[in-house]
C-alpha cells in the first residue's frame, strides 16, 4: 500500500532511476571487473587486484593495435574536422544550388547502419582493387566522422556575425587575413572540440573497422579476437575500463571547448546545440 | 569646408534577384562634410553606402571616390572605413588590438602603431580603455572603439551604418553631438545611413533623402525642412499640414493662390518648386510652428483665419493643438511654445489662427 502510494506520487523520479541504471549499470560492470581477482566474470568477487592492467603492458599485439587505433584515430580526426569546417562554412555562409540535398548527403552517414557502411565499403574497395590497411579504415572512420564534424562546427560558424568579417576586409586584411585572423581564432574551440569528438569516434569504432581492416588490427578488433579466450577476459576489462575513461575525458573536454566558443561569442552555450 | 568633391556617385543602380534596391542614384559628396543619407528602411541607404564601402558592387553606373573608379575594387583597398551598426567589434581582441588591427597590415612599427592607437583611443575619449576585453565594454563605449578603429585608417571617407540606433536616447543624444564635433574638428568626410530625421538634420552638412531605391531630395537640413520638393518628403521629415489649394492667377515672378481654409495669397516665384508645373498644384504645405494661436486682440499676425481647437496635446515645453479650419475636412495641427504667461486653450474653443505667406510651400 506504502509502495503503491510512492510511486504514484514519484513515478517521474522513479522511470528516471530504473532508465539510468537499465543505461548505465552494464557499463559500471565493466571497471569492477577489471579490478577483481578472479578469471571468472560473476559475482561474488574475489578480491582486488591490478594484475590485469599489467598483462596488457606484456601483451606486444594489444600495443601495436593501440598504435594502429591511435593513428587511425588522429589522421581522422583531422581529416573529418577539415572537411567538416569546410562544409560547415558553406552550409551557414553560403547559398548554392541542391544545397539542402548536398548537406543531408553529407549528414546521412549519421543515421546509416555502420554495418551497412561496412560492407559497402568493403565491395567497393574490392572492386577497385584496393587492399585493405590502416588507410581504408581512415576512409570509412572519415566517412561517419565528417557528419558529427559539421554540425559541431557549423553551431561555431552560426554563432559568427557576418559583419567581422567585413570589418576586417574593410580594414584593409586580405580574404585569407581575415580567415587566419578573425575566423579561425574565433572558431578555434570549436575546432578543437571536433578534433576531440571525432578522435574519440574513431578510437571505439569496430564495426567500419572490422570490415576494412587488414593485418593491421585496430584496438575494438583485438577486443573483439579476445573475447574467445575466456582467460583474456580479465585483462579485456581492463583495457575497456582505461577506454572508457579516456572516451569519457575526451568528450567532456570537447564539449567544454564547444561551449567557450559559443560563450565567446556572446551566447547561451546550452541554447546552440551541440552533442551534450 | 572645400567645395572639391570626394565621391561621385553616377547613375549607380543595384538588383538582388528581382528586387532593385537603387535604381539610376546621382549624387556627388563634398570632401569635409558630413552627409547623411536618410530613408524609411527599405529604401537603399544601408546598399548605396555598401557599394562605397565595397562590400557589394553596383549593378548599373560607377562609384568614384577621390577621382579614382572604384569598379572592381575590394573593400580591403579602399579608402574609406565603416562603422557598423552592430559595431563588429572582434570579440577575441582588446581594445587596443581591436583598434590596431587594420594598422598590422600597414608598413608600421611598433612604436607607432602603439602611438596611433593611443591617439585614436584619446580622440573617441576612451584613454585607458586599451587592454580592456570587448565584452567588458558598454554599448557607447563599443561604438566609440568601433569608431577610433576607423578613424586610426585616416580614411579619406568614414562611413557609418545606423551607428546610434542601439543606443539609448540620452546617450544617442550626447552621442549625436560628440560625433558631429569630432567631424568638424578632423575634418574627414563622414557619410551617414540613417533612419531617424532629427538625427540627420543635426548632424548633416547635407541630406539626401532616399525612397524606394532613388533619391528624393539632396540639401541642407534647412531648404529640405523649409521647402520639401514632395509631399512625400515634406512628411518624412517633421511634421507638415497639408491644405488644398489652386493657382487662380500666374504673374511675372508670382502665384496667386486661393487656399480656402486660409484665404488668397500671392507667393514669390522662388516658392515654387523648380521641376512643378503652376497649373498642377492642388496642395500647400505649412508646419505647426508657422502656424500660430492668436490669443487676444492685441496679438497680430501678417494674415488671418479663424478655426476651432478640436483636441490639445500637451508635451512640458510646447503644446499641439488640433485646430479645425473653415472649409477642411481635417484638423491641422499647430505648436505653441509654453512661454510664461500664456495658459492652455481647450477643446471646443474658438480661436484665431496667425500664418504668413512665406512659410506656405506648393506641391503637385
Amino acid at each position: 500500500m506504502k509502495w503503491s502510494r510512492f510511486l504514484s506520487r514519484n513515478w517521474l523520479t522513479f522511470y528516471a532511476v530504473v532508465y539510468m541504471l537499465v543505461l548505465y549499470l552494464p557499463v559500471v560492470l565493466l571497471p569492477l571487473f577489471a579490478f577483481n581477482a578472479s578469471t571468472i566474470i560473476a559475482f561474488p568477487m574475489t578480491g582486488f587486484t591490478f594484475e590485469w592492467f599489467g598483462v596488457l603492458f606484456e601483451t606486444k599485439a594489444l600495443h601495436s593495435a593501440v598504435r594502429n587505433s591511435l593513428i587511425i584515430a588522429v589522421v581522422t580526426s583531422v581529416i573529418s574536422t577539415l572537411l567538416g569546417t569546410l562544409g560547415a562554412r558553406a552550409m551557414v555562409r553560403f547559398h548554392f544550388p541542391l544545397k539542402r540535398g548536398i548537406v543531408g548527403l553529407i549528414m546521412v552517414p549519421l543515421i546509416l547502419p555502420e554495418i551497412i557502411v561496412g560492407v559497402s565499403l568493403l565491395v567497393l574497395l574490392m572492386q577497385i582493387g584496393i587492399s585493405l590497411s590502416i588507410w581504408t579504415v581512415i576512409a570509412g572512420h572519415v566517412l561517419i566522422c565528417v557528419p558529427f564534424s559539421v554540425a559541431i562546427l557549423s553551431s561555431a560558424f552560426q554563432g559568427l556575425d557576418p559583419s567581422l568579417e567585413e570589418a576586417s576586409m574593410d580594414l584593409g586584411e586580405t580574404r585569407f587575413g581575415t580567415f587566419r585572423r578573425v575566423i579561425i581564432p574565433l572558431i578555434l574551440p570549436g575546432i578543437i572540440s571536433s578534433l576531440l569528438i571525432t578522435f574519440t569516434i574513431s578510437l571505439d569504432e569496430f564495426i567500419i573497422a572490422f570490415f576494412l581492416t587488414g593485418t593491421d588490427i585496430t584496438l575494438p578488433v583485438y577486443i573483439w579476437g579476445q573475447m574467445r579466450f575466456p582467460t583474456k577476459l580479465p585483462s579485456v576489462m581492463a583495457l575497456g575500463t582505461i577506454l572508457l575513461v579516456l572516451s569519457v575525458f575526451l568528450l567532456m573536454l570537447g564539449e567544454v571547448f564547444r561551449r567557450r566558443s559559443a560563450s565567446r561569442q556572446g551566447q547561451d552555450a546550452s541554447a546552440t546545440g551541440g552533442l551534450m | 569646408m572645400t567645395q572639391n568633391a570626394i565621391i561621385e556617385i553616377e547613375g549607380v543602380s543595384k538588383a538582388f534577384g528581382t528586387v532593385t534596391a537603387l535604381n539610376g542614384v546621382d549624387a556627388t559628396i563634398r570632401e569635409g562634410e558630413f552627409f547623411s543619407l536618410l530613408g524609411p528602411s527599405g529604401c537603399g541607404k544601408t546598399t548605396l553606402l555598401r557599394l562605397i564601402a565595397g562590400f557589394d558592387e553596383p549593378t548599373n553606373g560607377t562609384v568614384v571616390i577621390a577621382g579614382q573608379s572604384m569598379a572592381g575594387i575590394p573593400a580591403n583597398k579602399r579608402p574609406t572605413n565603416m562603422v557598423f551598426q552592430s559595431y563588429a567589434i572582434f570579440p577575441h581582441l582588446s581594445v587596443a588590438e581591436n583598434v590596431g588591427y587594420g594598422l598590422k597590415r600597414k608598413k608600421m612599427s611598433r612604436q607607432e602603431i602603439n602611438r596611433a592607437v593611443t591617439d585614436a583611443l584619446a580622440m573617441v575619449d576612451l584613454v585607458g580603455y586599451g587592454n580592456r576585453a570587448a565584452h567588458e565594454l558598454s554599448g557607447g563605449q563599443r561604438q566609440r572603439v568601433a569608431l577610433a578603429r576607423a578613424l586610426v585608417m585616416k580614411p579619406k571617407v568614414v562611413l557609418l551604418d545606423e551607428p546610434l540606433s542601439a543606443l539609448d536616447k540620452k546617450l544617442r543624444e550626447q552621442m549625436q553631438v560628440e560625433l558631429r564635433q569630432l567631424q568638424q574638428q578632423i575634418g574627414i568626410t563622414f557619410i551617414l545611413v540613417t533612419h531617424d530625421q532629427e538625427e540627420a538634420l543635426i548632424m548633416s552638412d547635407r541630406i539626401a533623402v532616399l525612397f524606394e531605391g532613388e533619391i528624393a531630395q539632396l540639401d541642407t537640413p534647412e531648404v529640405l525642412y523649409r521647402r520639401p520638393v514632395s509631399q512625400r518628403v515634406a512628411s518624412f521629415i517633421g511634421v507638415m499640414n497639408f491644405l488644398p489649394a489652386t493657382v487662380v492667377a500666374k504673374a511675372k515672378g508670382a502665384l496667386a493662390v486661393d487656399i480656402p481654409s486660409l484665404g488668397k495669397v500671392n507667393l514669390a516665384a522662388e516658392q515654387v518648386p523648380d521641376d512643378v508645373d503652376p497649373a498642377s498644384i492642388t496642395t500647400i504645405g505649412v508646419r505647426p510652428e508657422m502656424l500660430t494661436l492668436l490669443f487676444d486682440d492685441a496679438e497680430k499676425a501678417e494674415r488671418e483665419t479663424t478655426g476651432e481647437v478640436t483636441a490639445t496635446s500637451y508635451c512640458g515645453d510646447m503644446t499641439y493643438y488640433s485646430v479645425l479650419l473653415p472649409k477642411a475636412h481635417e484638423p491641422v495641427t499647430i505648436s505653441m511654445r509654453n512661454t510664461a504667461g500664456r495658459s492652455i486653450v481647450q477643446a471646443g474653443t474658438k480661436v484665431r489662427v496667425g500664418w504668413g505667406a512665406e512659410s506656405v510651400v506648393l506641391f503637385d
